[in-house]
């Protein structure tokens, strides 16, 4: 057996409506180099200007992880030749980056288990060079050059592939909460390349790492530390060592490959850029990323056990993602306090027949036709009374359809629960009189009959009956 | 009848305009003749705008320049214009945009008749290494003009054009000020943006300006001093109206004499002359206080340090995939970068790429870069102890007068100790400004006056009333009279 470990260093795309040196969009989808300006394609004589929101977003999320904002970090140039880096040189942070340490818990089975960060960094994206397009031709598409990335490292804390999954989700909801990235995996708003090295025992000194670039989705990234994880183990305990080398992930074989080794790894010629000033992130900058915080997902979890007196399961369900809670958040304020659990009935309908029927959509919670105030109604017919299980779900259903309210659905669809004592006993008594047979045996001892009286008198109520009332009647009327 | 133009400095010219005596078309058409007949012996001017400057002039022109012909250093970016850097990597590159400074001036109503010769990316102190060939001194045209802006001074100094912008990042506008008997502004780093200026060592360079006089270089600044947003660099600092600033009182000024200008590699005929100068400014009332900067020695080595370093990254852009010079028939993409910019570039740039990628790399950056990193903060800390105490610095230009094309061509050191006086300041990132002091062997020597950051003013303000004590700046060059 070896001791795993794995660091991760994830390029978050931040969700900034210019370039991170210059006022070129960065919006998406746009044809190939219509979004690259004359400062993305390094002209002579053009000059990088900060991006005041990019840097803002970056003190946020230093500041949600609780790490150390640099009061003057440096931007520097990273060098190197490729057809796709227009100036020649990426604009990056070196050795005085914007966010020094901080952490990440992530939930490792029953236990959290807390992630040390190394730092974040600030830094342009190249372009992109399409291999494929032309035969025997690159062809270069430079929209994405310049669009401001922060790069997350953490430390060598990760112990196997499910706590480098836990770790990047917990990323991803994390940098989607504030609103820093829109965390499209497949358009590449959020990257990740893998540090994984093996050593025979947690005491041993670190083994020589392999670096796996560019995973795109928590599926390749644990397949692909699985794939690793195996490969470094064969070689070691064929007596081999592992090189140091950069490898890639293909999803294809399902296997790594090396992409280059360390003698051939680049000198990247590190330096301060001279074209900016250093990075100062004053006390106005600092308060206005304090104000892009929201409450993070970790308290707000928290708070949903407390105040709302769900699970911690569900609270952790509903706040997977900042517009899901959001919308939980909506319906369970609308109904608290009108009924003891309505709270939680809430959650119920949100996490199950609301996700469902998004599911079978195909569309988010961020484009949900119903909004909370309906759901929020339905929840409080159910609480009331004036709904019974099947008659609320298939108000539900309609309400889902349509634009009508709840009690005017409820009246339409006769759905309106019977509890009135007098007339389920006229129910109760009409199948007892139907069913003597099994009245005999249910008074003989057999118990689960009542079911069977219950499910009756609720189907000849046309679904309408209090199934709790009933149940109370019959054991009434049946003297046990 | 062929005007006098040519012999009048700028705010004669304004004053010439604003009396009706002579037309904005008409300037123009003077000056492209005198460019026309002089040209071809100087080789000042690598682009000629003349259908454009005509143009301009037949159209009204407002601004505290309105009117004034000037040409621009080939450095700077003119929207529709080539702009080559005097080199075979840029020798058909046209930009879509101005430089801040190029706008700024048209804004002032000023136009401008062409594109001047220089070293290749301002790489240079003698103009031979511009790939359209040497500039000649007008002075004596078998003697270099000084560079990096040689084709700019050459073409002031000629009386091509009465004024002309230039670039400083170790000297370029001083160097070729004093050589071509000009004055010549390398403002404080930060005072005019860097937008649209092709980048040699951004942390170095500096937009600047070679005219006949001090008050002419105040005129210029002021209209194109102040912050860029389109340069993060650029100062916020406020501007001052310097031509007002011009008749500050000299008396009370203290002026440092630096002893370490004096050194074993000053021509004890150009020391004569500093002599003489600094007599003069304490004549005028100026109070001289001995200084001394002890590591200004360092200034030297600390500049061919850093300025290759930025430089080398500065010139990667030039890959051929864009824009600039492509070579033909590639067969790798290794092939494509390695043509390119070996068929694309000259020696004297290759040679500070590799000093500056040498100095970059992994195990030499500490040595190195990082080093004169320090050194230059220790450097720019002494000269601003020093300008604590007196309000200028005073010193030569340069340690001789001009020297003959090709004369330190096989010697890269010499070439480079030429700027030794000049190197500090723009390491220290300090306003200074060279003007005419006199002659040796009937080549013009510059005096060097250097100021606190962002105190142009009276910088200025003292170089004019120098000249208002001396003639040195009214001589012209006899054959181009």
């Amino acid at each position: 057996m070896w001791d795993t470990v794995i660091g991760l260093e994830v390029h978050v795309q931040l969700l900034t409506e210019s370039k991170l040196f210059s006022s070129t969009s960065t919006r998406f989808g746009a044809p190939p180099n219509t979004q690259a300006g004359l400062v993305d394609l390094g002209f002579p004589g053009t000059l990088p200007v900060p991006n005041r929101a990019a840097v803002r977003m970056a003190v946020a999320f230093g500041l949600a992880v609780g790490g150390r904002i640099a009061e003057r970090s440096r931007f520097a140039r990273k060098s190197y030749f490729y057809p796709d880096l227009p100036k020649g040189y990426q604009i990056s942070q070196y050795d005085e980056p914007i966010v020094v340490g901080g952490s990440i818990a992530i939930g490792v089975g029953e236990r959290v288990k807390t992630i040390p960060l190394v730092r974040a960094h600030l830094e342009e994206d190249a372009g992109k060079s399409l291999h494929d397009l032309y035969p025997g031709r690159t062809a270069l598409d430079l929209n994405r050059a310049g669009i401001p990335l922060l790069e997350i490292v953490s430390s060598p804390s990760l112990a196997s592939p499910e706590e480098a999954v836990a770790y990047l989700k917990e990323l991803h909801t994390l940098v989607c909460y504030l609103g820093i990235c829109d965390g499209n995996m497949q358009e590449g708003s959020l990257r990740c390349d893998a540090n994984v090295s093996l050593r025979p025992s947690p005491e041993a000194p670190l083994g020589t790492r392999t670096e796996i670039k560019n995973l795109n989705s928590f599926r390749f990234l644990e397949q692909a530390l699985t794939y690793e994880i195996r490969r470094q183990a064969e070689v070691l305990e064929a007596g081999g060592t592992v090189a140091q080398e950069t490898r890639l992930y293909d999803p294809d074989r399902r296997e790594t490959r090396p992409m280059r080794s360390k003698e051939e790894a680049e000198d990247y010629r590190y330096f301060p850029d001279p074209d900016l000033l250093p990075l100062v992130v004053d006390e106005t900058l600092r308060a206005e990323a304090q104000t892009m915080l929201p409450e993070l997902p970790r308290a707000r979890a928290e708070r949903f056990v407390r105040v709302y007196g769900l699970e911690p399961y569900a609270a952790g369900v509903l706040t997977s993602s900042r517009p899901l809670a959001d919308y939980y958040e909506a319906v369970a304020s609308a109904v608290s306090g009108k009924g003891k659990d309505s709270a939680r009935t809430a959650a119920h309908w949100v996490m199950g027949d609301l996700l469902g029927a998004l599911n079978r959509q195909g569309i988010g919670i961020e484009a949900c036709p119903l909004a909370p105030a309906r759901l929020a109604a339905l929840v409080l017919r159910v609480e009331d009374g004036t709904l019974s299980g099947p008659k609320a779900k298939e108000v539900f259903e309609a309400l889902w359809a349509g634009a009508e309210d709840v009690d005017t659905l409820i009246e339409r669809l006769g759905a309106r629960q019977i509890n009135d004592r007098e007339a389920l006993l006229e129910l109760v008594d009409r199948i007892l009189e139907a069913h003597p047979r099994q009245r005999q045996d249910y008074l003989a001892g057999k118990d689960k009959l009542l079911g069977f009286f219950v499910g009756q008198a609720v189907k000849a109520s046309g679904g309408r009956a209090n199934p709790q009332e009933l149940g109370a009647l019959f054991r009434e009327r049946l003297g046990r | 009848m062929r005007g006098e133009w040519h012999t009048r400095d700028v705010r004669g010219l304004l004053d010439a305009l604003a009396r009706g005596e002579v037309t904005p078309a008409g300037l123009v058409e003077h000056f492209l003749e005198r460019i026309a007949e002089h040209d071809p012996a100087l080789n000042c001017f690598v682009t000629r705008t003349a259908d454009e400057a005509r143009t301009r002039a037949s159209r009204p022109l407002a601004g505290a320049l309105a009117g004034i012909p000037l040409a621009h250093k080939d450095i700077f970016c003119t929207a529709g214009v080539r702009t080559t850097c005097a080199s075979r990597m840029l020798s058909d590159f046209v930009p879509p945009y101005d430089a801040t400074v190029v706008r700024r001036l048209d804004e002032a109503g000023a136009i401008v008749l062409g594109k001047t010769n220089m070293d290749e990316f301002a790489m240079g102190s003698s103009n031979e290494t511009s790939v359209f060939g040497p500039v000649r001194n007008p002075w004596d045209l078998e003697r270099v003009p000084g560079g990096s802006s040689g084709g700019s001074a050459a073409a002031v100094a000629a009386g091509l054009v009465p004024a002309a912008s230039g670039t400083d990042t170790g000297g370029s506008v001083r160097q070729p000020a004093a050589f071509c008997g000009l004055s010549g502004l390398k403002p404080t780093y930060g005072r005019l943006s860097r937008y649209g200026m092709i980048a040699f060592a951004s942390s170095l360079d500096q937009a600047g300006f070679l005219a006949r006089t001090a008050e002419d270089l105040a005129r210029l600044l002021v209209v194109t001093a102040g912050a860029d947003a389109r340069d993060a660099t650029s100062s916020p600092e406020a501007v001052v109206d310097y031509p007002a600033a011009l008749e500050a009182p000299i008396r009370g000024r203290t002026i440092g004499v630096v002893k370490e200008f004096r050194d074993a590699g000053l021509d004890p005929r150009v020391a004569r002359l500093v002599d003489e100068a600094l007599a003069v400014l304490e004549r005028s009332g100026a109070r001289l206080v001995d200084v001394s900067l002890p590591r200004l020695g360092l200034a030297v080595p600390i500049y061919y340090i850093l300025a290759p370093a930025e430089c080398s990254a500065n010139l990667a852009r030039y890959d051929g995939v864009r824009y600039g010079h492509r070579a033909r028939d590639v067969a790798s993409l290794e092939e494509l970068y390695a043509r390119s910019r070996g068929e694309g570039f000259g020696p004297e740039v290759k040679r500070r790429i590799m000093i500056g990628t040498y100095v970059l790399s992994h195990g030499y950056y500490d040595a190195y870069y990082l080093k004169a990193e320090r050194a230059r903060a220790l450097l720019q800390k002494d000269f601003l102890r020093v300008l604590a105490e007196v309000d200028l610095l005073a010193g030569p230009t340069t340690p001789t007068v001009a020297f003959r094309i090709g004369e330190k061509n096989d010697d890269p050191l010499t070439m480079y100790l030429n700027d030794i006086y000049t190197n500090a300041v723009n390491l220290a990132g300090l306003p200074a400004l060279s003007i005419p002091m006199g002659f040796v062997d009937g080549l013009p020597a510059g005096l060097q006056l250097i100021g606190a950051p962002f105190a142009e003013a009276p910088l200025l303000s003292v170089a004019h009333r120098y000249q208002q004590a001396t003639e040195w700046h009214r001589a012209r060059p006899p054959r181009f009279a």
